[in-house]
Formats: structure tokens, sequence, C-alpha cells
């Protein structure tokens, strides 16, 4: 494939096609559908961390008037623990317990039953009549507490090492042999590392409105990461097949991996199957926080060896995810990842899922690979000091390159990790001078990026302009890229092209908008069927002309006789094409379906500045530079937007984001206020710095962007932190208490109190 | 108990509604009067999700009472278009990409036409503090404080 070269419209940051609607106010997003006869669902949730649920006495619930239809886990198909049915990454044994408790109530906000009612006020009411009996277990929420040989078992089918565990699996990517790579080096330096549970934080809560009918035929209208994977995990978890499901994706308010699984979807089809009318049901924030996402909280341990000129010979990270209360963490990020970036002969990683009473994870922007990347990029830092080379210098001297074997498999093709830290040294960020309590860290990080399935409809109407269709929701302007291809792909403004996400019937399968593939895959079947029609239009063409259509040429928006015989025809537009189309063979379109292959992974390199308050432990981010292998930016307002909203993430997760929990094993800050995510007022500009080292395997030579620019941002702000303070943290949050805690010492804060 | 009758003005329109006592200004929005646009991340007074103006006043409409709304006049994201003709922030948003997914759109648009409103030159720091209590996960606000800027900017000139 070639990669285009001279262009119109790639690289141009045209205005959204769904843009004037999200400015007005009139974009259509999860919770803003109403139907006529609709009643709305609740949930209500488990308050304890661990309980076996005795019983379920429905009937006064039932009996109040305006409640329509109670269920609970007996209405909810079951998949025994005993055989695992995968879709996706997902298991259908963990998603039909997190849905609806089944056996034992997981965690505090675990759905036990759910209602729906003629008003939210009601169905809230009848929530409180169910009567649940419990007998409450012991619990555990932390990892040491999870692993200690006394841990509470929330699974007693789970075993690790032949005995009852909460360690629900352990991956290993190995290369070489470390013990050996250890030998050979001459500093060595290992730490461990602590990172708390961060909420994905989309603004949008979880909503849906489902409406069945007598016959099943069943429409979804829901906020997600994929309507083809609501229909499936609606389908499995209420019996109903996936050919009655029609899953109409609403416009998605965030989701950064939080809305790949489902929650409400399958409690309101059960519920408006049983009640015979459309159900809508909205998670209030707290349910949001209580109940769905976050990514894992973390302990790990990182060794690299290095040979004195700064050749790093040997690296070894052990990793424990928090995978909440089912099994699940984001160990393959953390383990095949971290050590990326780096052509290191010798490597093991280990990560391990650990199980406790907190909510299942849900997948959150290159799930694992911050966690990961957060312990080696501090480590490297070190390493760098000890050894005293320039942070950057030393990634320079150990970066992964064309031919590199990396030790989660591939062996990389042309990559542009090197073009990062190149154009992250000689940027003047790198060498501005710092005033006092000022520091500045550096880190790098990798996304493995994905393809797969994706499916695409490329029509041209009547009055020759065109309507693209394809099957992933857009989150971050997915539309505007594709717009943008498929008018320079014709040669036409690209105004004269509608770019649609189709639902489940009206589109071919299409996997999830994870994983940074959107852009990818779905340039690639958008390519594929523009290139079908402008066949077309050139067999049409010669006909008319009556010519080999070898010999014509499709150049700005019409067919053009090419020699030899160039000039002797008036050159035919799309729309003349178009409006001859009944005569000369019917309408003009062409679809294309594929499991697309040759997304590369992605690299970044970040520079942070930060400023300590000595007095408040307030670490404040006051300049940010983010350069990155983005491949091919086909909007480049879009690409930065990714990148910018991944840093200011890291920000978070790095200075202020934690779920804490209260002694009685709940989360104490389920709101945004406490819950602290930055705001307007806590971040500099984030400047970036988009490296395109063009995707060979692309059509447009596309990289995923979405997910590399979270990796690398908590080290980075780790590193310039100890660059200020001379003091190394080693836990996330850094926030203020812990700060200071660090700066006086303990003692000295506690004389002070 | 019988709903609450509210007579008032949205958009320059005399507008009636019904409500409980306790609904929220944005469940009647959102509701009865069917403008979606504001929306709901938290209903706490923390995401800027739900900004209205009342009487020229930026305001959570999750935190205000919909009974409230009685004799005065509020402001939503559906009527800052004049028909067909984006205000210049809504263009401005657009042509910087200063939306992503554009949930937090319609409340920081209301937001920074209120900042506009009070200040016509406002600094970065100004802009930023200004619109400190409207959450966007998605953009990092960089490019949303841009285009605040960047649109004052221009409508000074305009106004010369
Ligand atoms: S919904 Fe009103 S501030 Fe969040
Ligand atoms: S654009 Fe998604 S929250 Fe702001």
């Amino acid at each position: 494939m070639n990669v285009v070269t001279n262009n119109k419209w790639i690289g141009e940051r045209t205005i959204r096609p769904d843009g004037a609607d999200k400015v007005t106010g009139r974009a259509a997003f999860a919770a803003d559908t109403n139907m006529p006869g609709m009643i709305w669902g609740k949930v209500l949730r488990s308050p304890h961390p661990h309980a076996r649920i005795k019983s379920i006495d429905t009937s006064k619930a039932e009996a109040l008037p305006g409640v329509k239809a109670v269920v609970s886990a007996r209405d909810v198909v079951d998949f025994p623990v005993d055989k695992s049915v995968m879709l996706g990454i997902q298991d259908m044994r963990w998603m039909c317990r997190n849905v609806m408790a089944r056996e034992k109530a997981l965690f505090p906000g675990h759905p036990i039953a759910a209602v729906a009612a003629t008003t939210e006020a009601i169905a809230a009411k009848a929530c409180e009549l169910i009567e649940v009996e419990y007998e409450v277990l012991p619990w555990v929420i932390e990892i040491d507490d999870a692993i200690a040989p006394d841990a509470p078992i929330l699974h007693d089918f789970m075993k690790f090492e032949g005995k009852p565990s909460n360690i629900g699996g352990r991956l290993e990517v190995k290369k070489g042999d470390v013990a050996e790579g250890f030998a050979q080096a001459e500093v060595i330096v290992e730490r461990s590392f602590t990172t708390r549970p961060v909420h994905q934080g989309y603004i949008e809560p979880h909503a849906c409105l489902v409406s069945v009918g007598a016959d099943n035929k069943t429409t979804i209208w829901s906020s997600s990461q994929g309507q083809f994977m609501v229909r499936a995990m609606t389908a499995y978890l209420t019996g109903i097949p996936q050919s009655d499901i029609r899953a109409i994706p609403a416009e998605i308010g965030g989701g950064f991996g939080g809305k790949t699984i489902v929650y409400l979807e399958p409690l309101a089809t059960l519920l408006a199957k049983k009640s015979g009318r459309p159900v809508k049901m909205v998670m209030t924030r707290e349910e949001v926080m209580r109940a769905t996402g976050p990514t894992s909280g973390s302990k790990s341990t990182v060794k690299i060896g290095a040979k004195k000129d700064g050749t790093i010979v040997a690296a070894q990270g052990t990793f424990y995810l928090q995978a909440g209360a089912l099994p699940g963490s984001p160990n393959r990020g953390a383990v095949g990842c971290s050590f990326s970036p780096y052509d290191i002969p010798h490597v093991l990683a280990v990560g391990f899922d650990v199980l406790s009473n907190r909510s299942k994870v849900a997948a959150y922007r290159a799930p694992g690979a911050p966690i990961g990347a957060y312990a080696v990029e501090c480590v490297l830092d070190e390493l760098a000091e000890a050894l005293k080379m320039d942070p950057l210098d030393l990634r320079l001297k150990n970066a992964a390159r064309q031919g590199t074997k990396a030790a989660f498999g591939p062996v990389f093709p042309r990559i542009g990790y090197v073009e990062t830290l190149q154009a992250a040294k000689s940027h003047p960020h790198y060498s501005a001078p710092l005033g006092k309590l000022q520091g500045r860290g550096v880190a790098s990080g990798f996304w493995f990026n994905a393809g797969g399935e994706s499916s695409a409809q490329v029509n041209i109407t009547e009055d020759g302009n065109v309507v693209v269709t394809t099957g992933h929701p857009d989150v971050g302007g997915s539309r505007a890229a594709i717009a943008n291809i498929c008018a320079e792909l014709l040669g036409i403004d690209y105004k004269r092209v509608s770019v649609l996400i189709g639902d489940t019937a009206t589109i071919g399968f299409s996997n999830l908008t994870g994983g940074s593939r959107v852009l990818f895959a779905s340039a690639i079947v958008v390519t594929q069927s523009t290139d079908k029609i402008i066949a077309t239009l050139k067999e049409r063409a010669a006909k008319i002309w009556d010519i080999d259509p070898e010999a014509v040429k499709w150049e700005n928006g019409a067919a053009h006789p090419a020699s030899p015989n160039a000039g002797q025809f008036e050159p035919l537009t799309l729309a003349e094409l178009a409006a001859k189309a009944p005569s000369m063979g019917g309408p003009i379109g062409a679809g294309v379906q594929l499991n697309t292959e040759g997304a590369e992974g992605g690299f970044g390199t970040h520079i942070c500045d930060v400023e300590v308050d000595p007095e408040l432990g307030i670490v404040r981010v006051i300049r940010y530079t983010a350069v990155q292998d983005v491949g091919r930016a086909i909007h480049p307002g879009y690409v930065e937007g990714q990148i910018q909203g991944g840093v200011a993430q890291g920000i978070g997760w790095a200075l202020n984001e934690e779920y804490i929990y209260n002694k009685s094993g709940k989360v104490d800050n389920p709101g945004f206020l406490d819950y602290r995510m930055p705001v307007c007022s806590d971040l500099p500009m984030l400047d970036t710095v988009m490296v395109e080292v063009p995707n060979p395997k692309h059509p447009q030579g596309v990289k995923g962007v979405g997910e590399v620019p979270l990796v690398p941002v908590m080290a980075a702000v780790a590193n310039a932190i100890h660059n200020a303070l001379g003091k190394r943290f080693y836990s996330l949050p850094m926030s203020p208490p812990v700060v200071l805690e660090v700066i006086e010492g303990p003692e000295t804060r506690q004389a002070a109190e | 108990m019988a709903k609450l009758h509210v007579s008032t003005t949205i958009n320059g329109e005399p507008v009636e509604f019904l409500c409980e006592p306790s609904d929220t200004m944005l469940d009647a929005l959102r509701g009865p009067l069917g403008l979606t646009g504001s929306k709901e991340g938290c209903a706490s007074g923390d995401c800027g999700a739900c900004s209205i103006t009342l009487d020229d006043r930026l305001v959570c409409s999750c935190l205000m009472l919909a009974v409230e709304a009685e004799g005065h006049a509020l402001q939503t994201i559906e009527g800052m278009a004049h028909g067909d003709k984006l205000h210049p922030l809504q263009q401005k948003f657009l042509e910087m990409a200063a939306l992503q997914c554009g949930i937090c759109t319609s409340g920081m648009l209301v937001a920074s036409d209120a900042l506009l409103r009070k200040n016509s030159k406002p600094s970065e720091e100004e802009v930023r503090f200004w619109l400190a209590g409207n959450l966007c996960r998605c953009t990092g606000y960089d490019k949303i404080v841009r285009a605040v800027m960047e649109t004052a900017d221009e409508m000074r000139e305009a106004a010369q």
C-alpha cells in the first residue's frame, strides 16, 4: 500500500461532521432519548463489601403502585464458573456476576436487584422495599491483605498453585535469561512502587433506553464504546438472540475504556421484557464511582541492570494488579508494554491478577501500561542518575528500533521511538532554565495499538455527495478524520462527505472503540470501499467515452481521460456520474468488512516541569511537552487533543486521583468533589510535538494515538518532583499530604501538629 | 402532592411548566421542557455540564430548584446560536477542536459566554479559574482555553 503524500484534506483541521450538533446541544447522548410509554429503572446495590445472599424478597416492592417489573440474578442467564465463555477479552462467567450479584455480593455497589416503575422516585422507593437477607462475610480491599496467607477468599473455586487464593492468574513475558543478564550488570537499581485505583472519569454517566417488543425484538439506545459489544453481551445475558437486538449507539460522553463493557443494558432489557414498556436507566455519579471502572491499583517491583556505559543488560518487573471482585486485571499491558521502548537482551516481566472486594476493573487508556511504565521509567531515572547520564541519553542508548525484538514477541518494523527522544532532546523545553523549587522530569511509554474487525459502507448520493457509515462510536473526532480521508481519495470538498456511525442493524460487525484502533481500522475499510467506488466511476466514464477503463484517471473529483485519450473528452464529475447512475448500472456504493492487521505500536516521550509548594505540599505542573510518534496525523487537531487529554488524565493520576476506602470497606469519595480530577486551573497549556513516522502497513500511514499519551505521564511527573526536591516518591498519588510528609519527614510533621 | 406551576422565560421565550417541588431546574429542562443540551454529569454542582444562566448569572442548573425559575430569565445552550448562525464561541470551539466527546461542551460554552460578557479581555489565568467549575475529561483544557481567548480577541476586534 502506498502512503499518500500530496494532500488537500489529510492533515487539515477540518470541522467535524458532528460538530454543529455538539456545540448547540442537539447531539443526543445516552440519557437524552425518551420514548412514549417509557418507565424508569433503578438498581438496588449491596451495602456490604462481601456477603452471601441468602434470600431476596421482592414482594413488597412488586406491590408498590407504579412498579412494573423487578428482576434479580434469577433472571440473568447464568454462566457456571467451571466453563469459560469469552467475548473478546471478557469472560461471560464474570460479566454475568458483575451485572447482577449471583451467589454473593462482592463489593459495595454490586447490583442485587433492579426495579422498573413509572417514575424514578417510585423505582427508588421500591428498591428500598426489597428485603435481602445477607450473611456478611470477612472482606479484603488492599493487595497485601488479599494475598496474605489468612486472607478471606472471594471465590472458593479460584485456586493458585493448588490452594484457594485471591490470585486469579499469572502472566509472564520473557526474553533471554535475566539471571545471566544481571550477572553482567555493573549498576543495578531495584525499587518498589504502589499506585491507587483511578477512575476513567468520563463526564457522562452510563445510561440506556431499551424497548422490547412482544416478539422479543429489542432496541437499545445507549452510549458505549461498541454497539456490537452491547448487542452481544446483552444477548448472552438475557438469552435474546443477537439478530433480535438492535443496538443504536448514542453519542458517547467519554469512555476511555470504561464503556467497553455493559452494566445497565442487560438489566434494562430484562425489565423492559418483563414490563412490556420501554425502560430508561441512568446511573448517578455515585453509582458510576462505586460500581463501574476503575483501573487497577498496583504494587510492583522493578529491577534494571546496566553496564557503566549505560547499556542496559537486564530488566525484571513484578506487577500485582487489582482486578476488583472478579478476575481481569490489565496485566498484559503492564508486563507487555513496560520494557518495550528498550532493546534489552534479558527481560522477565510477571503480572499477578489480584482479587479483592472492590468493583471490577474496566479498561482505562492503555490498560496496565501506565502502571508498568510508572515503575520502569522511575527506575530508569535513578539509573541515569547513578550512571551520571542524561536521562534522555540513557533512553537513546537503549532505544528500541527497527529490528528490535520486543519481549512480548514481535520484531519491530520501522518505528519512531528514537525520533521522539531526539525531538524531546532538541526541544527548547528541555534546556529552558528552571527556578527555585522547580524540577524537570522525562519519561517514555509504549502501547501495543490494535487493529481488528471493522466495516464501512460508502454510498454516493443521487446528487453526487457521499455518505460514509462505519461501526465505531466516535469518542474524540474520528468522524472528522474519516471525512478527510474519503474527501482526499475522491478529490472533493470534505463538506460533501457525511460520516455516520451505524447501528448493529445497519452496518457490519465492527469491534470496540478501544485499543487506539478506530482510525487505523476504519481508514482501511473506508479506503478500500472508496477505491472500489472510484473503480466503478472510472468504468462508467470509460463506457460513456467508449474507451478502456484503464485509460481513465480519477482526479479532483472527476473522471479524466488519460493518455492516449487525454484531452479528448470533457471530465465527468462525481455529480454527473451520480446523475447518470440509474441508466449506467444503478446505485454507486461499496462496502468492505475486514479483520484489519498492521496496527503498529506507538511510542511517546514526555517532558514535565513542576513547581512544589513546600508549605502546602502542592505540586503544580507548570510546563508540559508530549512528543509522540503518531504515524500520520489525519486531523492534527484531534490528534493533539488525544495527546493533551491523555496527559491531563496522567497528571490527575500522578497528583490527586485515588479511591479512598473507609473502615467499613466502602469508597469514601464517590463524587467529583472528593475524587479530584484536574480542573482547568490546575493545568498549564499542554504542548504536543507530533513526530510522523508513517505506519508502512497502513494506506495513510496511521498509527493509533489515543492511549500512548497516558503511559509516560506519572513517571515524568515523579521524576520532575525528584528533580525539584531531591527526594524520590514511590507511590501515587503524590498528593499534598504525601508530599508534605516526604518533605518534612513523619516526625517533623507530628511535632508540628 | 400536586405539581407546581412555573412561569419563566427561557432563551427569550415565555415558558410554562409543571414540576415537583423537589425537581431541580436541570430535571425540568431535560424532562418536561425537552431541552437536553444541558447535561447531568454529577447532580452535585461539581462538573458544570448543566451550566445555564439565571438573569445573566452563571449557575449549575442541578443546584437550582425548578420552582426558582418563576419570574426569571434563563439562558441555556439551546439559545446560544441565532438561527443557523453560531455564536463566535461555538464557531471557534469547532475550528480549534476544543471538544472531543462533547458532553462538557454545552456547559463550557455557556460558562465561557458568561465570562466574556463580564470580561471581554480575560487573561489565561482568568479563563482557567472561571472555567474551574467545568470539568472536561477529554481535552486537558488546552484547546478550550485557547478558543475562549481567541474568541475574546476576535469579538473585541469586531466590536471596534
Ligand atoms: S450536573 Fe450540575 S454540576 Fe454536574
Ligand atoms: S470533550 Fe469530553 S468531557 Fe470535555
